[in-house]
């Protein structure tokens, strides 16, 4: 087979996956052996060697897409001592290294997404603004400036159906036709990368991704609504996204797409970032106006709506990374288009972050209305380890858990609410047998006691109280009544909250009463924690009749409490233990119990 | 109002230039502070509240309000593991739990006493796919275990105890 060397493309993920596992250090090996094995020549010309965002299955990274001619082979697990054989047996005898290269059930991963706003992430890089524009970037901003009326523009997204993609769901274009009609002299558009839910990452792959995506629909907006200025408020959490999106709004001011007189026309639009200070309250719009205009970040009673007086009282829309990010592509494919993915009342797709107990953990864009089956099996691959599917935890502290029984409904706003879920911004945490529902619940708990803003007495008093229940259960020292009470604090805090955060708090914990009752009931009943998770409901042993005597665990036992002799089973003295579960995990023989 | 040295003048001059020229507000103000400083020093606070005319009142309560802000000194290197729920559920408590054993760091506190390690916890990393993640000296490390996270954490001591 002889291929023209000019058209080779090495593709390296770059997203948070990537990154972590040594993506960079991947580029620099490709760098060096690409230039010493002479095709150094090509470089930059025809051989082009560059990064991209998320790839998506995180689980396999690095990810690296070898394109010859038309032949795309994909490499994964790619540690960068593997890549001058790939340089020498691919690229220059054009011999795959077939051992390295994915196989069918890569391929599984991705049959049942379908890829919006991470439609274009292996092909863009996301510090190169010319490689956005080549696959269509900007058009839509072309396409509106100079053709569209902010009326019009309003009513394609409203027409996409297109809703909130930061959790609550309301429609993108009646809020920016709202803000449209308010009569001001300065209007603000705010891009809410504030993502806080623990288990949540897809505005941080979008923003490091394609960065220009976020800023293209957050000018779409600006000239809908008619805002002059723009803020991204990114979490200083979130390193690599701040600086991808300092570099990509420098680019853009510098090709006249940000500025004065943008594209030619009378349109004038800025955009300054923000970084949050590490407060979960601040992705409520309320506060997060309050953090950016520099003070606590604590939120208001609404109404006033931001639509009305937000930004320092002035009318603000706030939309989500991802609802701005699927903007440009309504734009230049249509809403009909747009509208064709997804249910009667949700539109269009969702990214998700697929993790916790699956096999293939990472970055997915689906079809609303998907089944959670076929999310968890098809797409996910199922459970880890052989172990069984107990539950699936959505929209992070505000939602809940969906268990076992209900895989087969489907994934839209409407369906997860009814069961006592909520989409959320896209946090999708798979358990297995071997977590504990009530552990969960506490988790969430925990955090959001944490980051209560303490303005109001429901949120602030009442999840500590909640948590000193749980606390409580958990140790064993539950009471009769317990569970009832949860219920009745936690519809009462819900009620009678300020805000987001308060309202929804309770969720966590009544939707785990809910289906997995019968383990709040152990708890409190039988003192038992039926995953063998709380601490204080367990007790280590050892095996005699697995244990080999290697004497792992005596040697990893923070507190000595293991003895015994070579060869001979150990044993574990229950009154020293601390439970803190080295020996379990250390063992090779699975002769350390719990129970 | 707490003397300042000259040296620690320019470096706060240095913050309230950028200050002014950047339009910022008390917590980007803040942020710098601590970028120049590890942490933000008592001192710095009290200059600046006089410099630019605002109660110390409101520096301290965005201080207090935002877990990001610091007041006190942070050791020299800071391991910072993330609790988001992937973490959670792989068990990134334990890891926690056995890593302030491993430095003695004892309750209430999170930095070792000759101020070679800070131990945090954050919220969320978005490394989810690779959970637990660990950041150690601005570094992410995926899938970490107990053991590996010992030896990293063995082999920074023995570099601090070259210099």
């Amino acid at each position: 087979m002889k291929t023209e060397k000019n058209d080779i493309k090495i593709k390296v993920c770059m997203g948070p996956g990537g990154i972590a596992t040594g993506g960079a250090d991947v580029i620099k090996v490709f760098k060096d052996d690409l230039a010493s094995a002479n095709i150094k020549a090509k470089i930059g010309k025809g051989c082009s060697l560059h990064k991209v965002g998320c790839f998506g299955l995180c689980a396999r990274d690095v990810l690296v897409d070898v394109i010859v001619g038309k032949n795309k082979t994909t490499y994964q697990y790619v540690k960068p001592d593997m890549v001058p054989r790939i340089v020498k047996e691919h690229l220059i005898e054009n011999n795959p290294v077939s051992e390295w290269t994915v196989g069918d059930d890569y391929y599984s991963f991705y049959n049942k997404q379908i890829k919006v706003v991470l439609s274009e992430f292996s092909e863009v890089d996301p510090e190169d603004i010319d490689t956005y524009t080549a696959v269509g970037g900007y058009e839509a901003t072309k396409k509106v400036l100079t053709k569209f009326t902010p009326e019009k523009t309003i009513a394609i997204i409203k027409k996409s159906g297109i809703r909130g993609r930061g959790g609550a769901g309301f429609p993108t274009g009646v809020k920016w036709e709202i803000c449209r009609k308010v009569e001001s002299d300065q209007k603000f558009i705010i891009c809410n990368a504030d993502e806080g839910d623990p288990g949540a990452f897809m505005d941080r792959a979008v923003i490091e991704g394609n960065p220009h995506s976020v800023i293209e629909g957050m000018i779409i907006g600006a000239y809908a609504i008619g805002a002059t200025k723009g803020y991204v408020y990114v979490r200083a959490e979130y390193p690599l996204a701040v600086e991808r999106l300092t570099i990509a709004i420098k680019q853009a001011r510098g090709k006249n797409l940000l500025g004065e007189n943008i594209l030619g026309t009378k349109f004038n639009f800025d955009v300054r970032l923000k970084l949050g200070a590490g407060a979960f309250v601040c992705g409520e719009e309320t506060a997060l106006i309050a953090s950016i205009e520099g003070q606590r970040g604590m939120p208001r009673a609404k109404p006033p709506f931001p639509v009305h007086s937000g930004l320092w009282g002035k009318p603000t829309v706030i939309n989500n990374v991802e609802t701005l990010a699927n903007v440009p592509y309504i734009i230049r494919k249509g809403a009909d288009w747009f509208s064709s993915f997804g249910t009667e009342k949700s539109k269009g797709t969702k990214v998700f972050a697929l993790t916790g107990k699956v096999k293939n953990t990472g970055l997915i864009e689906v079809p609303m209305g998907i089944l959670l089956r076929e999310i968890i099996y098809d797409i996910g691959g199922g459970i880890e380890g052989g172990k069984a599917f107990k539950a699936v935890q959505t929209g992070g502290p505000s939602g809940g858990c969906i268990p076992a029984e209900l895989v087969d409904i489907n994934v839209d706003y409407e369906s997860l609410a009814k069961v006592g879920s909520i989409v959320g911004s896209g946090g999708m945490v798979v358990l297995d047998d071997t977590d504990c529902m009530v552990s969960i619940a506490k988790f969430f708990l925990e955090f959001t006691q944490a980051e209560s803003c303490g303005k109001c007495v429901p949120c602030r008093v009442g999840t500590k109280r909640l948590l000193e229940i749980l606390d409580r259960i958990t140790a064993g020292k539950g009471r009769e009544g317990d569970i009832e009470l949860l219920e009745d604090l936690g519809n009462d805090i819900k009620l009678s909250s300020l805000c987001g955060l308060g309202q929804t708090a309770p969720n966590p914990i009544l939707s785990t009463i809910k289906y997995f009752r019968h383990e709040y009931e152990a708890h409190i009943k039988e003192q038992k924690c039926p995953a063998k998770v709380c601490k204080d409901l367990i007790e280590y042993g050892i095996l005699e009749e697995f244990c080999k005597g290697c004497g792992a665990c005596l040697r990893v036992c923070p507190s000595k409490a293991i003895t015994g002799e070579k060869k001979k089973p150990h044993i574990i003295s229950v009154d020293v233990c601390i439970k803190c579960g080295a020996c379990f995990d250390v063992c090779k023989f699975k002769a350390v119990k719990k129970e | 109002m707490l003397e300042v040295s000259p040296e620690v003048e320019k470096k706060l001059d240095g913050v309230l230039q950028k200050h002014i020229t950047d339009e910022g507000n008390i917590i980007s103000l803040l942020q710098d502070m601590q970028e120049a400083f590890g942490y933000i020093p008592e001192k710095a606070v009290g200059w600046f509240s006089k410099k630019l005319d605002i109660p110390e009142s409101r520096f301290y309560g965005v201080i207090t309000f935002y877990s990001q802000f610091h007041t006190h000194p942070r050791g020299r290197n800071l391991i910072t593991a993330c609790c988001g729920t992937a973490c959670h559920v792989k068990g990134s408590e334990r890891l926690i739990n056995s890593l302030r054993r491993e430095l003695n760091i004892v309750e209430e506190e999170d930095t070792t006493d000759d101020r070679k390690f800070t131990v945090e916890k954050v919220a969320c990393i978005g490394t989810c796919s690779m959970a637990p993640a660990v950041i150690i000296n601005k570094k992410i490390y995926g899938n970490m275990t107990a053991d590996k996270l010992m030896k990293m954490v063995k082999t920074l001591e023995g570099k601090k105890n070259e210099d």
